[in-house]
């Protein structure tokens, strides 16, 4: 643990912030390097939902009483949280959504078929998780919209030439890509994405279910046209998640789903669409988990991303470094510009074995396809173990990763 | 810290399968055949049955990808029900199963004797259908039905 320098980050204050760090797992400390699959939550997350439970809950948007005015304030405060992380120009262009994959299928259902015509295609990349690529197949089969893939580079990159040519007969109406793949951890370059897609009349749309949680996002700096994620991997509640989307994109599309909340008036034979966000947001929304997720990026904010970005850094560099040097290991997805997720194969270990003798130990990885199994073809391997880092991860849980790791080589080996 | 309590999952017998299982490969030739997926995990085994003229399992192979679990108990499994009648291999299916639930074998003999070093996968929920798979794509290719239904 030599090389690993310090970020400016108190890791001690943020873990005693989270409860469930002080659990033990087969009588063993918990490592938890799974947070890229789902991510603790804080103290204020939990409290904040506590809370809302126990002083001021109601449903939201109808009641004209006291309980359900605070509950919608508090509820409507996050659209203004959310607005304020990804630097959107205005709150209405926060829609809530379940998680980044119904953020994704209202995209597909609404701007894919109330904007796109057939004839027109999609253009995702060789390393989407399935939550940017079913919705997309859905669309091709339903409307005879065309899907194409651009392809990766051996190294996990965005092969950015080959994305260009898919672009250049001006067929594709929007471009829906990962700003970080959750099994190679590579950033796509997202600026350089949204220019060459606007110059051949395209939308786009990033899935950022893990960047957002590494990096600060400004859409309105990316000058991209969708931007989706999960609140869970964010250190907020299951359940809820967000859409943002250019304004006037949000006007032209018809609804996702139809019911109440999302209506300006309905009589037996028509309703009439109430304006975004409330138009994509039919039926009770998941009013706690809304409210949590706003103590989550408020925590996020209190923290700051270039603390967040540097310490994941340092962790991610000490990774690398400590996994490349075991035998057998295979580190798959060598990017330059990446963040802390890091997948792995072993020589005569299966990632599932792997998983099951980390557990023994205390550590938690992910093990399998992630979701994403064309790029496990693109790759030709089945699956990887996956270890991911987040703002709580300690050097000291890599170093007990790779001595462990070098434990199951013995023992397969 | 060590990872020798892991030996109860990880018997040298399953070690020894998993990395060498004596019974994988395609045959040139089979009655019947069927693929097990999982997909939550992305394993996969193909099963492949022929049968004696008196209609007992003879030589049966299999074709897997998979974790050392998985791998040996197809191999396992493809030693344990060779010789046996499709009803025979059937109910040795469900003792199995039984006993990769619970890790308990109510009515020990030669055959469960052999599959015993898999009853360990009871300690671990998760790993428990890599045990099973390759016997549901077993009672498959006996159905005739070229996919398993998975739990
Ligand atoms: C890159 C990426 N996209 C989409 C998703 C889907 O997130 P959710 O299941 O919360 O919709 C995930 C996480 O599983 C992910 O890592």
């Amino acid at each position: 643990m030599n090389d690993f320098s310090p970020a400016t980050l108190d890791i001690a204050r943020i873990r005693s912030d989270f409860p469930i760090l002080s659990q033990t797992v087969h009588g063993k400390p918990l490592v938890f390097l799974d947070s890229a699959a789902s991510a603790q939550k804080p103290r204020a997350v939990i409290d904040a939902m506590v809370n809302a439970m126990e002083t001021q809950y109601a449903n939201i948007h109808r009641g004209l009483h006291w309980m359900s005015e605070r509950t919608t304030e508090a509820y409507e405060a996050t659209r203004d949280d959310a607005a304020r992380l990804l630097n959107a120009a205005d709150r209405a262009e926060i829609v809530f959504t379940r998680n980044s994959t119904e953020a994704i299928n209202l995209v597909a259902h609404s701007y894919g078929r109330g904007v796109l015509k057939p004839g027109q295609a999609v253009l995702i990349s060789a390393m989407e998780h399935h939550s940017n690529i079913v919705p997309w197949h859905m669309l091709r089969d339903d409307r005879g919209i065309e899907l194409r893939i651009a392809p990766i580079t051996d190294a996990g990159e965005l092969d950015i030439d080959a994305f260009e040519r898919k672009l250049e007969d001006g067929k594709v109406g929007l471009v829906s890509i990962t700003h970080m793949s959750n099994v190679l951890g590579t950033y796509t370059p997202a600026e350089r994405i949204v220019q060459i897609a606007h110059a051949h009349g395209a939308k786009v749309l990033f899935d950022g279910s893990q960047a957002i949680v590494h990096r600060r996002i400004d859409v309105q700096a990316l000058g991209c046209d969708f931007y989706a994620f999960t609140g869970h991997k964010l250190y907020g509640p299951t359940g809820i998640g967000v859409l943002w989307a250019r304004r006037e994109l949000l006007e032209a599309m018809p609804p996702f789903l139809g019911g109440g909340d999302m209506i300006s008036s309905v009589t037996d034979e028509r309703s009439t669409w109430a304006a975004a966000p409330h138009k994509f947001e039919a039926g009770t929304p998941a009013i706690l988990e809304g409210i949590g997720l706003g103590a989550a990026i408020r925590w996020v904010e209190a923290i700051g991303y270039d603390a967040i970005a540097a310490h994941e850094q340092a962790l991610t560099e000490h990774a690398m470094s400590r996994l490349s040097t075991i035998e057998g290991l295979t580190i798959i997805g060598r990017a330059q510009d990446r963040g802390g997720v890091v997948s792995f194969t072993m020589a005569g270990a299966h990632a599932h074995d792997i998983a099951t003798l980390l557990d023994r130990s205390g550590i938690a990885v992910r093990a399998g396809h992630h979701c994403a199994e064309p790029l496990m073809r693109r790759l030709g391997i089945d699956s990887t173990a996956r270890a991911s880092f987040a703002a709580y991860t300690l050097p000291s849980e890599i170093d007990a990763l790779a001595d462990t790791l070098t434990r199951v080589r013995e023992f397969f080996g | 810290m060590s990872l020798d309590d892991l030996r109860d999952l990880y018997q040298e017998v399953i070690l020894q399968h998993g990395r060498h299982p004596s019974h994988a490969g395609k045959p040139a030739t089979y009655a019947a055949t069927a693929k097990g997926d999982n997909p939550m995990c992305g394993d996969r085994v193909q099963v492949f049955l022929s049968y004696d003229p008196a209609g007992r399992i003879v030589d049966p192979r299999f074709d897997a990808r998979g974790c050392a679990i998985s791998i040996a108990s197809a191999d396992l499994m493809a030693e344990a029900v060779a010789g046996l009648a499709p009803d025979e291999a059937r109910r040795v299916f469900v003792r199995f199963r039984d006993m990769a639930r619970t890790g308990e074998c109510a009515d020990p003999d030669e055959t469960m004797e052999l599959l015993r070093p898999l009853a360990g996968v009871h300690q671990y929920p998760s790993r428990v259908k890599c045990a099973t798979l390759p016997w549901h794509a077993l009672m498959a290719a006996l159905e005739g039905e070229g996919q398993a239904t998975s739990e």
